[in-house]
């Protein structure tokens, strides 16, 4: 413990670019805390009050915990510093698909910053949270409108979680009806999210072929549906960026069959202001407010998944559920005073994310009606102009135009050396974010491009231009400059292989 | 539209080299009968006019720092350093995604390895995790963890344990098997150990409890472990393990706790942050992600995710979970928090908390028929009234009091819950608060 | 005389009084790319043909290993676990465990190495 910084070494590094610090001007080579803290030393003042043992039983924690501490300086610098490692959306194109890299606007920081919704505690008295309660209820009603939907459950606490909800209000309605239904259909190209979820529900995930554009085959779908099926999960737009066509034919023939129709929200910034997905005949679909609604993605989370419900699942929604009579806003916690609805239980912890919420719900008052159309609109807008401009140097495994993704994958390297993966690292040094690579699955050396609508034209073309360019180099024949990339990041490649046969997980002195 | 950087010349010429003549042309695989629907919604509004309506909301709202504030019961009051919420802003935290380009993500991986060393270390546990979505679906999630790890799908749950749990649980965990849920005995140990079977895969305790109860779980790690069972340890209070004997200390197998305590807020009930830690050798059956330490083609240190392989994202249907988005920014502000406190502030921080409680207890238990129901506790502790508590707490908040949570509020369905109420203190509560909570406690009573 | 046999899936066999000793191909250790943890079958349980009896691991990706014929499981290769870039270099060498076959004609179905060739061919 306690191991101090090393003093620079006083030898300058022998490679070229070598300085006696390590550091590179602005770029620092920042230790570990507990290379550098002390455990006897706090950036917080608190005072030291001497205490009985009265009320401990005996249970008083002995020995050191093994947690060093650093002044406020020390810590701000460290966090900085480190803060200046990471590419983010504020510094740059972010085209990462599936994940909706949109720009964050930073009045829902301010705003969920307020002491009225940041200040107050979820078991409150009701009557002291009726703005709280009523905002979670403005927020409902803005995506029941948007999706056309009846229901939505606000407490799952991402994506995910949300599926997780979906498939569980689908299994306690079919429980309901005394049908027992052990198969889920997923569609190869999903989210990995979406067999895991369905697995962790007790189903058997059966997997359902793409048509050689990209969708659904309906014909497919068809014959692997029977009294067996419980549900579709399926993502629309696709994880391809390609709207699925027979969305309706789809719906009619999962209920002809019995089964529910899950759609997974995660690419709603495509449609949303245009398309409800209840006139598609959808049973519930996750809203990522994390992506569509631009709540900060936060390096991995937190985020939020509220699920809408059709009238057929509205009844098994979990808990707790938020009504609105002449005294104002009710949580309903238990579910004996649920009637006549059914709720199946609880996904976590108190009332969801309220956080997220106050965030998502000041991005949709922003954007309005208007606004929200017009951002699905520059979203598509941008990937179609993307894959129009590099479809005849980057393969494109389908023809046509796409939603707010524009998928290629990695035919137009074929004979060189260079792969996917490289390529994704070359775009780095270029000073951009690489593309999802690699999914959806279906797709060989899949590039997955989501520009979002936050882009200006001047950067969509700057992106263009070096595609193009990365695209004449790949097939000149001299792969180098792919296969040492990066070399302009913090860090150069990363030995993947050693950090799994032997995982490190934490510092050890 | 200020979010809008594309103007309509732009939009002009993007759609010409397209080859359409208008966004709408994009939307031809849209179902006829499903374009252009009304949405009954109002149309864009000024960054001033949504503050305004924002406020509105807002203020409808009793914040905790308007009145004496007792709360706890899931979620605790702590002071956050101002330091923290700035340097979770930062852009390059803020709007950042998972590390999956570890050459552009060392500022997230290396505090996610900084988080995962703190947690294994506050908690006395071999390995963390990088963060789950809080502290109740991360009891969930320990409870799948025990079923992978024993072979077994049976798990015991202490009636102390925040029912709020107990039933995120049933949900996220009843579909893989038998979930045994004791009855709530507020101020000691349930009869937990009588529940452990041959098919027992776990048994879930809180520590402190729900009722803010602390004890010592070692003899029930031995029955437990005797068993083939494992012991996974709740916690909701973080700033307890500054002062109490870790989970790790106690034979715990699993960890998952809340930590919403350091460098989170209220927020009314999330975002929070779930703490995930385990014991060295279970770690392929350990759900979310995991940052490692190695080396990069120079050999210089640098950090990635690593055993990937778990996940959802590569294992589909055959993952650890499917949790994908985790709490990174939370578990930043709460790294942010530890480092900055330090082992020494963490001590002080939780003796502080303890003192207070200490001294709340001693002052309320001093009204007549107001006994203290749990003898030994952290910051939290029941009371038990001569009347209902959440007619008290209903009284109290009309006179300036957040006076606790009524245990009826968790526990609908037990009798015997009506007259207890759980009461937090932490370092944010002034003597004056303390103070005007005897006497209006002690007035309202008296009538 | 060359007894290896391979399946579609890309294990490969070879048999020896009755016991089979499975591995992976060289095509599928390009495939997976370095493998980073591996999960054999405990010895003495019995699998059926086709059924999930082993686990590769690379940093992107996780395969399961079928067993290509029925039998109980006799062996597993533990000393694989400390030299598991093996599987790379040497795939036919790196075994991963051995069936007492239960049904020897089961082999017989199995591709030779030139017939896996071909198969290959049209991948």
């Amino acid at each position: 413990m306690n191991v101090q910084d090393k003093p620079a070494s006083g030898n300058r590094a022998a490679s070229p670019g070598g300085t006696y610090s390590g550091d590179h001007a602005l770029q620092h080579e920042e230790p570990l805390i507990f290379e550098r803290g002390r455990t006897d030393v706090s950036g917080v003042d608190i005072p030291d009050v001497e205490i009985g043992p009265r009320h401990l039983a005996g249970l008083e924690r002995v020995g050191e915990i093994g947690i060093p501490g650093l002044s406020e300086p020390e810590a701000i610098r460290h966090y900085v510093r480190l803060s200046q490692l990471n590419a983010a959306i504020d510094t740059g194109f972010y085209p990462l698909g599936s994940c909706t890299m949109k720009h964050n606007p930073r009045l829902g920081e301010k705003v969920a910053r307020f002491a009225g919704f940041a200040d107050v505690h979820p078991l409150q008295p009701q009557r002291t949270v009726q703005g709280a309660l009523a905002l979670i209820a403005e927020l409902a009603r803005w995506l029941k409108e948007l999706t056309g939907m009846p229901a939505v459950a606000m407490t799952p606490r991402a994506g995910a979680h949300g599926e997780l909800c979906g498939i569980i209000a689908i299994r306690a309605a079919l429980e309901n009806r005394g049908d027992k239904r052990p198969i889920i259909l997923v569609p190869e190209s999903a989210h990995g999210t979406n067999p895991a979820t369905a697995a962790l529900c007790g189903f058997s995930v059966k997997s359902i072929k793409a048509t050689g554009e990209g969708r659904v085959d309906l014909a497919s779908l068809t014959q692997a549906l029977s009294s067996q099926v419980a549900a579709l999960m399926l993502t629309n737009p696709n994880t391809s960026g390609l709207f699925e066509r027979d969305m309706i034919a789809i719906a009619d023939a999962l209920h002809a069959a019995g089964a529910y129709f899950y759609c997974d929200g995660a690419n709603f910034n495509a449609i949303m202001g245009r398309v409800k997905p209840g006139d598609l005949g959808v049973d519930a679909m996750h809203i990522n407010l994390h992506k569509t609604f631009s709540t900060p993605h936060g390096g991995g989370g937190p985020g939020a998944g509220p699920v809408v419900f059709s009238e057929r699942l509205a009844p098994f929604a979990p808990l707790p559920l938020l009504v609105e009579d002449d005294r104002g806003f009710r949580l309903i916690e238990d579910s004996r005073e649920a009637q006549p609805a059914s709720p199946f239980g609880r996904m976590a912890a108190f009332h969801g994310q309220m956080g997220m919420f106050v965030r998502a719900l000041a991005y949709m008052m922003s954007h309005g009606r208007d606004g929200l159309r017009q951002a699905s609109g520059d979203a598509v807008l941008s990937a179609n102009y993307i894959l129009a401009s590099l479809k005849d140097v980057i393969s494109a495994p389908y023809d046509g135009s796409c939603m707010h993704e524009a998928l290629f994958d990695d035919t137009f390297l074929k004979g060189t050396s260079i792969t996917t993966l490289d390529v994704a690292k070359r775009l780095i040094d270029e000073g951009f974010h690489p593309m999802t690579v690699y999914f959806p699955l279906t797709v060989h050396g899949a590039m997955l491009v989501e520009p979002t609508e936050s882009e200006s034209k001047r950067t969509l073309d700057r992106f263009i231009a070096v595609m193009r360019g990365l695209a004449a180099e790949a097939i000149s024949g001299d792969p180098a400059g792919f296969k040492q990339a990066p070399v302009f990041a913090p860090r150069r490649r990363l030995d993947e292989t050693a950090a799994a046969r032997n995982p490190v997980l934490r510092w050890k002195p | 539209m200020r979010y809008l950087p594309l103007n309509d010349d732009d939009r002009r010429a993007m759609l010409e080299r397209i080859g359409v003549s208008s966004i709408d042309d994009l939307f031809r695989d849209v179902p006829a009968s499903a374009r252009e629907p009304q949405f009954d919604l109002p149309l864009h509004a000024g960054e001033s006019e949504v503050e305004r309506m924002l406020s509105r909301f807002a203020l409808a709202n009793t914040g905790a720092g308007e009145c004496a504030f007792f709360c706890g019961a899931g979620a605790y009051r702590h002071h956050v350093p101002a330091s923290v919420d700035y340097l979770i802003q930062r852009s390059e935290f803020l709007t950042s995604y998972t590390p999956y380009q570890p050459e552009i993500s060392q500022g997230t991986l290396q505090t996610l390895f900084e988080f995962q060393t703190q947690v294994a270390a506050i908690t006395a546990m071999e390995i963390a995790n990088a963060s789950m979505y809080d502290g109740s679906t991360g009891a969930a999630e320990a409870v799948l963890m025990a079923h992978r790890v024993t072979g077994r799908n049976r798990a015991v749950l202490s009636g102390n344990l925040h029912p709020h749990y107990a039933d995120t649980i049933r949900t996220m965990a009843g579909l893989a098997g038998e979930i045994v849920v004791t009855p709530p005995v507020p101020g000691s140990a349930d009869e937990i150990s009588e529940q452990i079977d041959n098919n027992t895969s776990c048994v879930v305790v809180q520590n402190p409890d729900v009722f803010g109860s602390i004890r010592d779980l070692a003899p029930l790690a031995q029955v437990a472990h005797s068993k083939g069972a494992l012991l996974v340890v709740v916690f909701t209070e973080a700033v307890s393990l500054g002062l109490v004997r870790p989970p790790g200390a106690m034979g715990a197998d699993i960890v998952a706790g809340e930590g919403q305590s350091l460098g989170n807020a209220l927020n009314f009930g999330g975002p929070y942050v779930g703490l995930f830690a385990s014991r060295e050798r279970f770690v392929r059956q350990m759900p979310g992600r995991l940052a490692g330490q190695t080396a990069d083609v120079e050999g210089r240190r640098g950090f990635v995710l690593t055993l990937s392989a778990r996940e959802q994202h590569i294992r589909r249907e055959k993952a650890t979970s499917n949790i994908c988005t985790n709490s990174g920014l939370c578990a930043l502000a709460f790294t942010i928090h530890l480092s900055l406190l330090g082992e020494t502030g963490l001590r002080k921080l939780a003796r502080l908390n303890h003192a207070r409680a200490v001294t709340l207890a001693e002052s309320l238990v001093a009204i007549p028929e107001v006994e203290l129901a749990t003898p030994a506790f952290f910051n939290e502790f029941t009371l038990r009234l001569p009347r209902p508590a959440a007619e008290v707490v209903e009284t109290l908040a009309g006179r300036g009091v957040l006076a606790g949570v009524p245990a009826s509020r968790l526990f609908p369905s037990h009798t015997g819950c009506e007259n207890l109420l759980i009461v937090a203190a932490t370092e944010t509560n002034a003597e004056s608060d303390i103070d005007l909570y005897r006497d209006e406690l002690g007035g309202v009573l008296a009538r | 005389m060359d007894e290896i046999r391979f399946t579609e899936s890309h294990e490969w066999l070879r048999m020896e009084n009755g016991i089979a000793t499975v591995g992976i191909s060289r095509y599928a250790a390009e495939q997976l790319g370095d493998v980073v943890h591996i999960e054999l079958p405990v010895p003495g349980k019995t699998l059926e043909k086709g059924a999930e009896a082993a686990v590769v691991e690379s940093v992107k990706a996780a395969s399961e290993i079928y067993a290509p014929v029925s039998g109980e499981v006799t062996a597993a290769n533990r000393d694989l676990a400390t030299g598991l870039g093996r599987i790379s270099t040497e795939p036919e060498e790196a075994w991963l465990f051995r069936i007492r076959m239960s049904n020897p004609s089961e082999a017989e179905r199995l591709m030779t190495r030139d017939q896996y060739r071909d198969y290959l061919k049209g991948l």
